[in-house]
């Protein structure tokens, strides 16, 4: 709210006034008509009202997209039939576990060793709270979720070059940049600085303000003390009966955090997908995509790789190996499809759509990530760090160590994911490497955060995605000028096929942009049926 | 999984020694380098560095093709066949074509990224050259780094 003071009653005056007489609810729905609070694309259980007429479509790809698409389709009254090249359902919603075996493009084959109730979630690992969709599919189907701890204060932020490559609590780096900014800010405040920006009145609830939230002192100095402690934490914890007595640490100063370039790794908590509450399903993230192939019994056929997609006015033919029967073609002629094969694969099929919407396919490069699950035969970072759930942040190769949400404080062994990188030279060297040499590097890279991974480190698996033979890459990676140029022809139905998909929404690489841009898909798809 | 296997047998010998050290005593020893991290350093950094940032710091086409490419086309540069493919970098009559080559480089081919744009042209020259001289490809006229800079200038990714 500028001072461009209005002659009519200011927008947060009013919504004071409506939220004082008649209540919160009231206020929500008057904020939600000014344009506010933020409006969901979800608008909950979609109803495909009308009869299509015994019509069939085809849908490809059984990750959370088409099943979506399969699931709603079929409740519509449709006749579906999923095609997945997998021999499990999910497609990107995959979480390994103990007795799991994974063979990656170049024939490299792993053998996850973890424990009994441990897993990595090579894929898709959290799921913001504004995730509306996907969080709806879970209550509905039945899917437990629980928290996932994204931002922990007690995790660290590390450089290698910076602290003598000490590791950093978040807590310090977070409480100390804040408290040196609030200083800052208040000092050129009460020196004059910012008379021309800030009225009188509001220097005054500046003030207060960065006392409060930059833990300054009563001469607004970010010092040792108690205030700084309450914030950071202490040197010595406050303890009970005799020799109790906390002991205030001493901040990290202004120039120290600056130089080091830790605050960079604040952002990770900063975002709106990062913003807490995440969740994770109970047991791994493959939950989900588990929970929804149960919706369709035996309506995916897995094993089976597309090979081309034709359509006239009458109908659409799709030919596929199956896999499962030596590479035999077969061949399914239906009335409509629905394709959410990644474009890395689609690109590379015949298929005969409008030469717009073939450049549109054929514009998104693909991104590469790798991840890395490690298991270690105790939890050192609970027992010997006291961090429990969250990630590091580092700007090693690895780039984050994220900690376990589940199995806190109780002990036994845990698996890390030990590393998580995405696009950048470093995703592409450790793709380069055998899994084997992968797993080596995490491990070494990670011990100079966690020397205890010496000691402790058991077995661990990796994921790179430029190597998984089912995406050829890990999401759809759009510049700006791509999507301004294909975006719209991606999305558009053509004859009788329409794609969804992350690669077709604005939320690239997060199962909401998939099942979002289907449940969108569908809903044109049906529309046009009825209609025609 | 015979280097997983080498940690493991090392881990467990140094366990009861390193279980007595405290978090703190335990990072004095790595940052000085005086346990740990020597034979760290000795047993597994077999490979050469990995790059900092965001741009490659592989230098000659060798090592650039088995950290950058061999990542799809795989090491022996024979590609790779999924629910879709990468491939053959080898004995591939289309790098006859060093513009074809430089395009997909700078610009990326389907969901092919545009590794070059992560590579100085000297590196993009050293890859492409190093490419089509072996895995089967003897292609005769070189790439400079000069050509490649012109090619990036015409390249969508052009600033």
């Amino acid at each position: 709210m500028s001072d461009g003071a209005t002659p009519s009653l200011s927008r947060r005056r009013l919504l004071e006034l409506v939220g004082a007489s008649v209540g919160g609810s009231a206020t929500y729905q008057f904020m939600t008509r000014l344009g506010f609070a933020s409006e969901s694309p979800y608008r909950g259980a979609i109803k495909l009202e009308g009869d299509p007429k015994g019509a069939s479509v085809i849908i490809l790809g059984a990750g959370l997209a088409g099943m979506t698409a399969a699931i709603e389709l079929k409740r519509a009254g449709y006749k579906i039939n999923v095609l997945e090249y997998n021999l499990r359902p999910g497609g990107r919603n995959w979480t390994l576990r103990g007795g799991d075996v994974y063979t990656e493009l170049g024939g490299a084959t792993q053998h996850c060793e973890f424990d009994a109730g441990l897993y990595i979630n090579p894929g898709p690992w959290r799921i913001p709270y504004h995730h509306h969709a996907i969080l709806d599919y879970c209550r509905r189907f039945g899917v437990t979720l629980e928290s996932f701890i994204q931002l922990n204060h007690n995790a660290f932020l590390h450089s290698a070059a910076a602290f003598d490559g000490k590791p950093q609590r978040i807590r310090d780096i977070k409480a100390d940049f804040e408290g040196g900014v609030s200083e800052l800010l208040a000092k050129a405040t009460r020196k004059g600085a910012l008379d021309e920006a800030v009225s009188k009145e509001d220097r005054e609830i500046l003030l207060e303000a960065l006392r409060s939230l930059g833990a300054l002192d009563n001469d607004f100095r970010y010092r040792a003390g108690d205030a700084s402690s309450a914030h950071r934490g202490y040197a010595k914890d406050p303890g009970g009966g005799v020799d109790a007595e906390p002991v205030n640490g001493e901040p990290i100063g202004m120039h120290d955090i600056l130089t080091s370039r830790l605050w960079r790794g604040l952002q990770n908590f900063l975002n709106y997908d990062f913003q807490t509450t995440m969740f994770q399903p109970v047991g791994g993230m493959g939950r989900i995509g588990e929970a929804f192939a149960r919706q369709i019994p035996n309506g995916i056929r897995y094993g089976a790789k597309v090979i081309g997609v034709t359509q006239n006015e009458t109908g659409v033919t799709v030919a596929f190996e199956d896999l499962v029967a030596g590479g035999a073609v077969q061949e399914v002629r239906v009335d409509w499809c629905v394709c959410t094969l990644p474009l890395s694969i689609l690109s590379q099929i015949p298929i005969n759509v409008s030469a717009r919407m073939k450049a549109a396919i054929d514009a998104v490069p693909y991104a590469s990530a790798v991840k890395f699950g490690l298991q270690f035969s105790r939890r050192f970072w609970e027992e010997d760090e006291h961090i429990f759930g969250g990630i590091t942040y580092t700007d090693l190769p690895i780039r984050q160590i994220s900690y376990p949400s589940t199995g806190l404080n109780a002990g036994g062994k845990g698996v890390l994911l030990g590393g998580y990188t995405f696009d950048g030279p470093n995703s592409y060297e450790f793709t380069a490497m055998s899994p084997a040499e992968r797993v080596r590097r995490a491990v070494e890279f990670g011990a100079q955060i966690h020397p205890q991974y010496l000691t402790e480190f058991e077995n661990g698996v990796s994921v790179a995605w430029s190597r998984v033979p089912f995406t050829l890459g890990c999401a759809g990676d759009w510049s700006d000028e791509a999507r301004s140029a294909h975006y719209n022809d991606l999305c558009q139905i053509d004859g009788r096929i329409v794609l969804a998909g992350e690669h077709a929404s604005y939320i690239p690489a997060w199962q909401e942009g998939a099942i979002l841009s289907a449940l969108d898909a569908i809903q044109r798809l049906h529309k046009r049926i009825i209609a025609s | 999984m015979t280097v997983s296997i080498s940690i493991r047998l090392r881990s467990r010998r140094n366990r009861h020694a390193m279980r007595k050290c405290s978090e703190r005593v335990a990072w004095a020893l790595v940052a000085a380098g005086a346990v740990a991290a020597p034979v760290l350093a000795d047993e597994l950094s077999s490979k050469t560095a990995m790059s900092r940032g965001w741009e490659f710091t592989e230098q000659g086409g060798a090592d650039l093709f088995n950290n950058v490419c061999a990542a799809c086309h795989q090491p022996d540069a024979k590609g790779a066949i999924g629910a879709a493919a990468y491939p053959p970098l080898a004995a591939d009559t289309k790098l006859a074509s060093t513009d074809f080559l430089l395009a997909v480089l700078l610009d990326g081919l389907r969901g092919m990224p545009p590794v070059g744009s992560m590579m100085s042209d000297e590196q993009v020259a050293d890859v492409v050259n190093y490419v089509r001289t072996h895995f089967g490809n003897s292609y005769a006229g070189a790439v400079s780094a000069a050509e490649v800079s012109a090619a990036r200038r015409r390249s969508k990714s052009a600033p």
